[in-house]
């Protein structure tokens, strides 16, 4: 199992887990005022061509993460499912971004070098922080007049690999060799309009350039990690886990929680199309077994009190989606044991027993053959539970998890 | 090039005499060095950095102690203090906290730590601080309709290849270079 990110809250304990963020954001701030941008006249020369600090900074921060993130996620220390990638709402981004572009030529700063430049007692820091906090609160009051477009154009975590359906590591080696590129023309551009007043850049910087650069090509050559090697790296403890049976769960637990306003279902049933047609539960999604891999990545940020359960006919398909689904960590999942089959062989009243059970044509077969297609409208399909006594052993824990809870700028 | 208030208050004095002010580091050596902090902080709690949330929690949680029910009225604000919801209770506020910390302790270190006001030599103090004002509301408002400013969009989002956060990136620069040609007696 992949040792990172850590399980903070579960190490540490709740509010003591904030520490790491104070200390991270120590370094954040430190950082930030060392490369000068506390100083808003070293970020405006930015825009015209003067300085390119800002260029600098930024994009060798961006490219020595990225590198480190891709590599540590190849070398299987990093979970890479488990970070927060900013989720994609294309325009409202775009249209947030232009204005913040217009705010940055104007006031010279932006939200995190102001808090910066605010910490070292510059008025204008100290000002623009207040303006953001006006813009801040004045966001929060029009919001609700555009809640529309502000949630439109949702792709959700949407890669540039994907994006350009490429592997990883040849985004990764890209992204640092335009970044190169864009380093060499901002030295040109300040040897022009700058007219060489900062004098001669350092030589190590090309050694440094090269060591990314062989980083990026190691990350290529190894690769990321597949759903199948996920799966061999954790074999044995999936095995155990499947074989004590600690996440297949009675009918009768299911029923309790799709009845419980603590708890969230999300029921994943990966029957074939006709199966799910003739019966199923309310709610659940039809997701054949080949799509599963493709649901684990939107279900990772699911609220933490959301429980999936799993289920096929029996039990064999639903135990190969845990496996995917366990594999990219994907937190509380659980099986429905015995299947739609032993759920309806719990709920379905006798009469409906005596005349459509019939015995499964094979494993993982429907034992049931429905006169119509009615779906998650039988009577089954949504039992009383007050209705049923059933005895059976608890086995769902919502876990708190670990990784990203909801990062971005939340 | 930068006024000083000749009225300073007395310890940014005694810090100023007390510091030699230092020259900024090379560019290329702070962004490899920011560049560790992001790793560390996606490597280490998977969330990245922030800034302008933390801002937007303080201020919520302000709101929520002097009008508690304009909180309950609002869904965007309802998710952060609504009931008995703590809004400084989430790991963002913690690093706008510490960026403070590391910034003061940095500005102190290298005696850059001093009441001033940076500006172009052509605009008067008044000009640079209404500007300052306002360039501070835009950003504000646009990092809250893009879900996040440079550090919590541009930085996570581009070393994590998030297709959005590039598109804002290149939408930051844009609306900079914009107006950059027509607002350059700001700076110049």
């Amino acid at each position: 199992m992949t040792p990172f990110p850590l399980p903070l809250e579960s190490l540490l304990g709740h509010w003591p887990s904030y520490l790491v963020y104070l200390a991270i954001g120590f370094g954040f701030g430190y950082v930030l005022e060392i490369a000068g941008f506390g100083k808003s006249t070293k970020l405006a020369a930015q825009f015209y061509l003067k300085e390119m600090t800002v260029l600098k900074v930024m994009f060798g921060a961006i490219i020595t993460a990225m590198v480190l993130i891709f590599l540590t996620s190849a070398l299987g220390l990093l979970d890479y499912n488990l970070i927060w990638v900013n989720p994609t709402y294309l325009w409202p981004g775009i249209l947030g971004g232009l204005i913040m572009g217009v705010g940055f030529i104007l006031g010279g700063f932006c939200p995190g070098t102001s808090v910066v430049a605010a910490a070292t007692l510059k008025i204008d820091g100290l000002v623009f922080v207040l303006g953001a906090f006006f813009g801040i609160f004045a966001f929060g009051e029009t919001v609700g007049l555009y809640e529309e477009f502000w949630n439109s154009s949702y792709m959700g975590r949407f890669t540039l690999p994907q994006f350009f359906n490429v592997d990883t590591g040849v985004v990764v080696l890209g992204v640092v060799l335009m970044a190169l590129a864009a380093f060499a023309f901002a030295e040109y551009s300040e040897r022009v309009f700058g007219k060489g007043l900062l004098g001669a850049q350092p030589r190590w910087r090309l050694g440094a350039a090269g060591v990314l650069v062989a980083l990026a090509l190691v990350t290529l050559l190894i690769g990321q990690p597949t759903n199948a090697d996920r799966q061999a790296g954790l074999a044995v403890v999936q095995n155990t886990t499947l074989n004590d049976r600690l996440v297949q769960i009675h009918p009768g637990e299911l029923l309790s929680y799709l009845n419980n306003r603590m708890v969230v279902p999300y029921l994943i049933d990966v029957r074939s199309e006709t199966d799910f047609n003739a019966f199923h539960l309310p709610g659940a999604h039809h997701v054949p077994l080949e799509n599963v891999l493709a649901l684990a990545q939107e279900l990772q940020f699911l609220p933490r009190n959301t429980l999936f359960v799993v289920m096929s006919n029996d039990e064999t398909a639903a135990t190969e989606a845990w496996r995917i689904l366990n594999a990219e960590s994907v937190p509380n999942v659980y099986i429905l044991e015995g299947g739609i089959n032993r759920w309806l062989d719990t709920f379905a009243d006798a009469e409906f027993q005596a005349a459509y059970r019939v015995s499964a044509a094979g494993d993982d077969q429907l034992a049931y053959a429905f006169p119509v297609a009615l779906g998650a409208r039988y009577a089954a399909a949504d039992p009383n539970p007050a209705a049923f006594n059933l005895e059976y052993t608890s086995k769902v824990t919502l876990s708190v998890g670990r990784g990203a809870t909801g990062g971005g700028c939340g | 090039m930068t006024a000083v208030s000749r009225e300073l208050p007395r310890a940014a004095t005694s810090v100023r005499v007390a510091r030699q002010e230092k020259p900024y580091v090379n560019p290329y050596f702070a962004g490899i060095l920011l560049g560790i902090v992001l790793f560390l902080a996606f490597f280490i709690t998977g969330n990245g950095l922030g800034a302008s949330g933390g801002m937007n929690r303080l201020l919520v949680a302000a709101q929520d102690l002097i009008v508690p029910s304009h909180i309950d009225r609002v869904p965007y604000l309802l998710d952060m203090a609504g009931g008995d919801r703590n809004p400084l209770d989430s790991w963002v506020v913690f690093i706008s906290i510490g960026t403070i910390l590391g910034g003061a302790v940095s500005g102190w270190q290298h005696g850059r730590m001093k009441v001033e006001i940076n500006k172009g030599p052509r605009i008067s103090n008044r000009t640079r601080l209404l500007m300052a004002f306002i360039g501070g509301g835009l950003m504000g408002y646009g990092a809250r309709l893009a879900r996040g400013c440079t550090s919590g969009q541009a930085l996570n989002g581009g070393a994590t290849l998030s297709v959005g956060s590039w598109a804002f990136m290149f939408a930051v620069f844009a609306g900079g270079y914009m107006l950059a040609y027509f607002v350059r007696r700001l700076w110049n």
